[in-house]
């Protein structure tokens, strides 16, 4: 058996930027997860892209609880995806994101990922989503954005490789 | 100066490749999390993705998937689950699920499988569902057995009239053996080429 889950890349802000973005990831493993602890300078939703594209080649589904009622909403022909769509990041309190991206370098199928969310108070609650990227390139560049303002100073990103035997 | 992207290889560039705690060392990851075994589905479709002879070894395993059936019309389907080729109507399971429209809480009791409804994606609905299932204390003699599992599939939009889906799911299987053996099947039909399950075992503290 070989041990696996390596970090590839981390970064905590020392202040605010508009993106974080992993580039030149390789093949090398067969599942990447990414941590993410953040903040924002207004409230936002936490955007994602692929390799650039910026074309209407993303969507999404969501279940989501906020302390009282349950949801659930899609997004189709998006011009990025998100990972979470109800539960939003603010000023104060940190968010915390578990994405899931299984087989992101193979050159055959689409691309699923599936994302987890969860924070307290104000426009909190817990959500799950998962997100379709229709294209069959391998992923080697992952952007991160808020969909407005700034990631705050302290937000923290992690990349991490999975490699299956 | 702000860090507003990050790559690879600019981490690495004009440094020492440290692959350990302290540079220099030989590679360096995390020896509680370990690969087990992979199948890969050919092109001749599978009925169904077994992993046996599952080792002692570890606290808790994870399946990591990636998959699809070939079901017509609809661009979902469901993966059920057996441990140990017991058939007997010995496992329940409970859900909460997000179709884009609505949600839904249900559950299946002492039924002859566990279940995970519409994160299967299909060869219909060109998508692909992913999953990570957690078996907890898969080999504890002394209580039944829990997993665990978050997955979905989204098919931009709908099939078939029915949308992709998110969920979490639990299940139980009411036998305190040792988990040895993993069996995952398509509710409506074979696993399709390509799809993936990678089991892993963790190591306890």
């Amino acid at each position: 058996m070989t041990a696996t889950y390596e970090k590839i890349a981390t970064t905590t802000l020392g202040s605010s930027a508009s993106d974080v973005t992993f580039s030149t990831i390789t093949g090398s493993y067969t599942d990447l997860v990414l941590i993410c602890q953040v903040k924002g300078s207004t409230t936002i939703t936490p955007y994602l892209q692929f390799n650039s594209d910026t074309g209407s080649n993303y969507s999404w589904t969501n279940v989501a609880g906020d302390g009282s009622t349950a949801s659930s909403s899609r997004g189709s022909n998006q011009a990025q995806s998100r990972l979470a769509n109800q539960v939003y990041v603010d000023t104060t309190l940190n968010m915390n994101i578990i994405v899931n991206f299984n087989n992101y370098s193979n050159t055959t199928t689409y691309k699923t990922f599936l994302s987890r969310a969860n924070k307290t108070g104000t426009d909190g609650g817990a959500e799950a989503l998962v997100s379709l990227w229709r294209s069959t390139a391998a992923i080697s560049t992952i952007k991160v954005y808020p969909s407005g303002g700034t990631w705050s100073t302290g937000s923290t990103f992690t990349l991490y490789g999975i490699k299956s035997e | 100066m702000a860090i507003s992207r990050v790559k690879t290889s600019s981490i690495l560039q004009g440094f020492p490749k440290s692959r350990s705690l302290l540079a220099g060392n030989t590679a360096f990851s995390p020896s509680s999390f370990e690969s087990i075994a992979t199948v890969t589905v050919g092109s001749g479709g599978a009925a169904n993705v077994e992993f046996t002879s599952i080792p002692s070894t570890y606290t808790h395993l994870q399946i990591r998937g990636f998959a699809r059936t070939s079901r017509a019309t609809y661009g979902v389907d469901a993966l059920r689950y057996q441990l140990n080729a017991d058939t007997g109507s010995n496992y329940s399971w409970h859900h909460l699920r997000g179709d884009g429209a609505t949600t839904e809480a249900s559950a299946g009791t002492s039924i002859s499988y566990m279940e995970s409804q519409r994160i299967l994606g299909t060869t219909t609905g060109a998508s692909f569902g992913a999953l990570v299932m957690d078996i907890l204390d898969y080999k504890d003699t002394n209580k039944y057995t829990t997993v665990r599992v978050l997955g979905g599939v989204d098919v931009n939009g709908t099939v078939g009239g029915i949308g992709g889906a998110v969920m979490i799911t639990s299940g139980n299987w009411r036998n305190t053996n040792a988990v040895t053996s993993i069996k995952l099947y398509g509710d409506s039909a074979n696993f399709a080429e390509y799809s993936q399950f990678a089991l892993y075992g963790i190591k306890g503290a």
